[in-house]
């Protein structure tokens, strides 16, 4: 079994172990209440083989909210013990479990909850919001997701056997080549992110087909929903960058298997590469991550202002130059690594233009909300909240941008204070709004609107209680990633800032009692239009949730906010013309791939070598059964559609009607 | 008015060909513009990833740790007979393809037969280079220089090696359902694919092995 | 299909010779020293395109735009990353203490 033994559960390190068995009983409980309800077969028939984007958006959000727990515990554990570790303190964390937190903390939030979020949202919105049917490639659209869970699930069992990597979420050379990390840490971490990576290229690869070859006749690029506009960015990005994550982490990896010389000290190795390759993707990838974000603020500003998206092409043109631009600035994460004067000059300026069109989009919904009619529901909550904490993070980011006042602050907690800011106040509000203002489309009802405000307000108040802290702490010196610190005049911010992070553990809970509160009174909130926000594109002509089949006739397009047009103008609408419809069928093909890439992955992690082949040949013989079969798609047939479609109307009449009935 | 069926795309397949769709303003595009758009989107990601690693040897090309240097170990004659055994792959690789769309399945055997075996000779000649220079001391760990350069030129060997297996898995596809439509799109991926190949391997001959053997 | 055949063809023969042309400019004095790696690199990229137009049969037609554009991008991306990276690296490389240095003061 290679280097596996039993010493690698945690029996003798109380709190690992403690974390361990509390994972374990869950999945035992949430396995057992689902095996006595009898729910496999369902489970397995509607969601786990289902390549309906509607299902794999929903699934790709769900792990992402249950990740956010995982990650936020760390958050948690770290603020705990800085707030008890000053002067000769030390804590209840020793180094090498601290150092694990910080990077497990760091890995979760990004790659398993920010982008699972923000791709399961894109995933969602954008078929419908383009006026088709599901993405170009379904099946890959599962493989994609099932990749990604694979990832997230070796993460959370390095906490079980083994030990996570204590390198930081990047993992930088030479602490994390053999020599400094001789342990199974690292290749937790490097396997993990190498299998979602896979997974998210491909995803990157379906958006970009959909929304370049797939839209409902009549919609130009130039009448495309703005979420649609950044989501094409976002997955140009994942497309351009995450081939050079592959690469790089290949490098790493083939230096700890392979005694290779990349980035060692001896031999000839160059570590300073490592961080020029990694942050040629980190830094495009934090830009995938923001501006899908952005769109679900267009679209959410938008909607509540009761008004058209202010200057609708400045927006794309701002969004299409942040894309490229985001490859020109990478150097600014280490500016002070010694490129000398001309390259960070250059970079600094860059990064310093890379604000110009977010500043552009800034004006653009300010001016959306000005002389509109406002209303304060949730999802414009989150978008006030963030229009200006991620201007007090973007400031610091421009700070941060000239590299004579990098030199002082990078890796202080200024910095982190810094992402946390845009990434909080950009990212999490962002995809927080798009929860808010989506959870009625896809599930048929609305959530309540007082615990959404209550998380609202514990996670805005909590962020800034956090957060400020550490741009002073930063300012006076304190670097990030300590595990005890000597100056006690520090202490008090830490603990205010752990103070924070209780009251955004707060709008945690209320985001989660929000959810079993909607459920349990949404017959009370049902919404029967498919329409509760009055919204403007297409994906709120459908019924909430829409039919497997998205639009039983793909609309024709004719303006931007398409469905605004719609409703606004007063010819009836003709009879549609149905036509019978071939729907994808189910695939086990991501699960089972997702399946032996975890035992593979596994395998390589702790060099069981036949676990490994064994693995690889069960994957590649998967692939080559499930390319040789032929996918009949199954048929709808035209009279189903239009019973289907029938009975919808009538309700709506009926609603419409005010028959409570 | 003639019924029509439309996919999950929504596409419609209508009776008469001039209605194809027009991805700008005519609705969803037919599916085969759509795979192989996807496919091309794919292939270009798969250039960047070659472009970190040869990034990564452009800048460790020098550091050589004492160790031996391209001049020493590269043996041009190998190099150009693999240059020309890939070249002429590709070749009959896009004439197979051409044959099969044509349905002259004859050719199209013939075609893939040829592109297999340029295919595995390449391969060959590359995995005997590789064992004659880890033999001499000269292997992937002896110094950053030469892990960047089994690095680089490996994985376009693996490529080649997945390419190949996938031939064989599209001939035999071919063999048992013939020339449907979904197999032809997937034999215009895989010449597509082919053809990247070759394209990647020019770079590697011009920038690792033309410069640095001299 | 006869005229996708002459394509192939033609593109084999170009291939040929830009391939031929870069042996030549490696091996032998042809090339002024110093500008054996442009004149390599002109060559590459003829060859490369070679490729493009005749066996992948990229055009600019309206049908192509779209890949067109897709390889534009990705050009740039690859640019990026390579020419940056060799800058970066060079300068990094530059302002590094040297050998000689580094070994006196561990001592």
């Amino acid at each position: 079994m290679g280097k596996l033994s039993w010493a690698a559960i945690p029996f003798n390190e109380p709190l690992a172990m403690a974390a361990s068995l509390f994972i374990i009983a869950g999945f035992l409980v949430i396995f057992s209440i689902v095996t006595w309800k009898g729910w496999w077969p369902y489970l397995w028939r509607e969601w786990f083989t289902s390549v309906d984007h509607k299902r794999i958006g929903v699934m790709y959000v769900v792990l992402a909210l249950v990740l956010l727990l995982r990650g936020f515990i760390d958050a948690l554990m770290m603020r705990a013990q800085l707030a008890l570790a000053a002067g000769g303190a030390q804590g209840y964390l020793p180094p090498e479990h601290y150092d694990q937190i910080f990077s497990s903390h760091g890995t979760i939030m990004i790659f398993f909850m920010a982008m699972p979020f923000v791709i399961g949202l894109m995933n969602f919105v954008v078929p419908l919001q383009l006026g088709v049917r599901d993405v170009a490639f379904p099946v890959l659209n599962s493989v994609s997701f099932w990749l990604t869970a694979s990832g997230a699930l070796l993460v959370n069992v390095s906490l079980v056997v083994g030990e996570f990597a204590r390198t930081g979420w990047l993992a930088y050379p030479p602490l994390s080549e053999l020599q400094f990390s001789p342990g199974v840490g690292v290749d937790y971490y490097l396997w993990a992110l190498q299998i979602s990576g896979v997974g998210t290229l491909l995803a990157g690869i379906n958006f970009l087909t959909t929304i370049l070859k797939l839209r409902a006749p009549g919609m130009s690029l130039m009448r495309m929903p703005v979420f649609c506009w950044t989501a094409l960015a976002s997955n140009l990005l994942i497309v351009a960058a995450f081939p050079i994550l592959t690469a790089t982490f290949a490098m790493l990896l083939l230096d700890r298997y392979l005694g290779m010389h990349f980035f060692t000290n001896d031999g000839g190795g160059n570590a300073m590469l490592y961080f020029n390759l990694i942050w040629a993707w980190g830094h495009p990838e934090v830009y995938i991550l923001i501006l899908p974000a952005f769109g679900i603020f267009s679209e959410v500003i938008a909607t509540f202002a009761g008004k058209r998206l202010f200057g609708y092409q400045s927006m794309v043109m701002a969004t299409m130059a942040i894309c490229v631009l985001s490859f020109m600035v990478w150097l600014h994460h280490f500016f002070t690594m010694g490129a000398g004067a001309d390259v960070n000059g250059f970079f600094g300026i860059m990064t310093m233009i890379i604000a110009v069109p977010t500043g552009v989009k800034i004006f653009n919904w300010l001016f959306t909300l000005f002389r509109g009619r406002i209303r304060f529901e949730v999802p414009v909550l989150w978008a006030l909240g963030f229009m200006v904490t991620f201007v007090v993070g973007g400031m610091s980011g421009v700070l941060l941008a000239l590299p004579p006042a990098d030199f002082v602050l990078h890796n202080s907690l200024f910095l982190v204070a810094h992402f946390h800011n845009v990434i909080i106040g950009g990212v999490v509000f962002g995809v927080m709004a798009g929860y808010q203002y989506w959870f009625p489309k896809a599930f048929g009802f609305t959530l309540d609107r007082r615990w959404g405000v209550i998380s609202f307000w514990c996670w805005l108040i909590g962020f800034y209680v956090a957060f400020m802290p550490l741009y002073v702490l930063g300012l006076m010196g304190m670097t990030r990633r300590m595990q005890h610190y000597a100056d006690k005049s520090w202490q008090p911010y830490l603990i205010v800032a752990e103070c924070g992070a209780l009251i955004i553990l707060c709008g945690i809970l209320a985001t989660l009692i929000q959810l079993v509160v909607s459920i349990r009174a949404r017959d009370r909130h049902r919404d029967l239009t498919g329409d509760p926000w009055n919204g403007r594109t297409l994906e709120w002509s459908t019924s909430s949730p829409p039919p497997l089949y998205n639009f039983a006739v793909l609309p024709k397009v004719e303006s931007l906010d398409a469905y605004w047009q719609t409703k606004q103008s007063s010819t009836p609408r003709a009879t549609p013309e149905y036509a019978d419809i071939e729907l994808p069928p189910n695939s086990a093909n991501g699960f089972i791939t997702a399946l032996f890439a975890s035992i593979t992955g596994f395998a390589l992690v702790w060099h069981i070598w036949w676990m490994v082949i064994l693995g690889l040949a069960c994957g590649a013989l998967t692939l080559f059964l499930f390319g040789w079969v032929e996918r009949h798609e199954t048929l709808m047939t035209r009279a189903d559609l239009e019973a289907v479609e029938r009975a919808r109307i009538d309700r709506l009449a009926v609603f419409r009607q005010g028959d409570p009935a | 008015m003639t019924a029509t069926l439309t996919n999950a795309r929504g596409s419609a397949r209508a009776a008469d060909a001039s209605q194809v769709a027009d991805p700008l303003t005519g609705g969803p595009a037919t599916v085969e513009i759509t795979v192989a758009y996807g496919f091309w989107i794919f292939l270009l990601s798969d250039i960047v990833m070659f472009s970190a690693v040869f990034a990564a040897y452009a800048v460790l090309s020098s550091r050589t740790a004492g160790g031996p240097s391209g001049q020493s170990l590269f043996d041009l004659r190998n190099v150009g007979i693999e240059t020309l055994s890939l070249l002429f792959s590709s070749f009959t690789c896009g004439v197979a393809v051409l044959a099969a769309e044509n349905r002259r399945m004859g050719t199209f055997y013939a075609g893939m037969a040829l592109t297999f075996t340029l295919g595995a000779v390449f391969l060959g000649m590359e995995i005997s280079e590789f064992a004659r220079m880890i033999g001499a001391g000269a292997g992937p760990s002896r110094s950053a220089f030469l892990s960047a350069f089994f690095s680089v030129i490996g994985l376009h060997g693996a490529h080649i090696t997945i390419g190949l297996l996938w031939l064989c898995f599209l001939v035999a596809q071919t063999l048992v359902k013939g020339p449907k439509p979904f197999v032809l799109r997937r034999l215009g991926c895989f010449s597509l694919f082919w053809h990247a190949l070759d394209i990647v391997w020019v770079a590697l001959l011009s920038l690792v092995y033309l410069m640095g053997a001299r | 299909m006869a005229k996708r055949l002459q394509l192939y063809t033609a593109g084999l023969a170009f291939a040929l010779l830009l391939t031929g042309a870069s042996f030549l400019v490696a091996q032998s004095q042809l090339l002024w020293g110093p500008g054996i790696p442009v004149g390599l690199a002109v060559l590459a990229i003829a060859q490369m395109g070679v490729h493009l137009v005749f066996f992948l049969q990229m055009s600019s037609g309206p049908d192509n735009a779209n890949n067109s554009l897709a390889l534009a991008f990705g050009v740039l991306i690859v640019t990026l990353v390579v020419g940056g990276t060799l800058w970066i690296m060079a300068h990094l490389d530059a302002n590094m203490t040297p050998m000689r240095t580094l070994m006196e003061m561990s001592r």
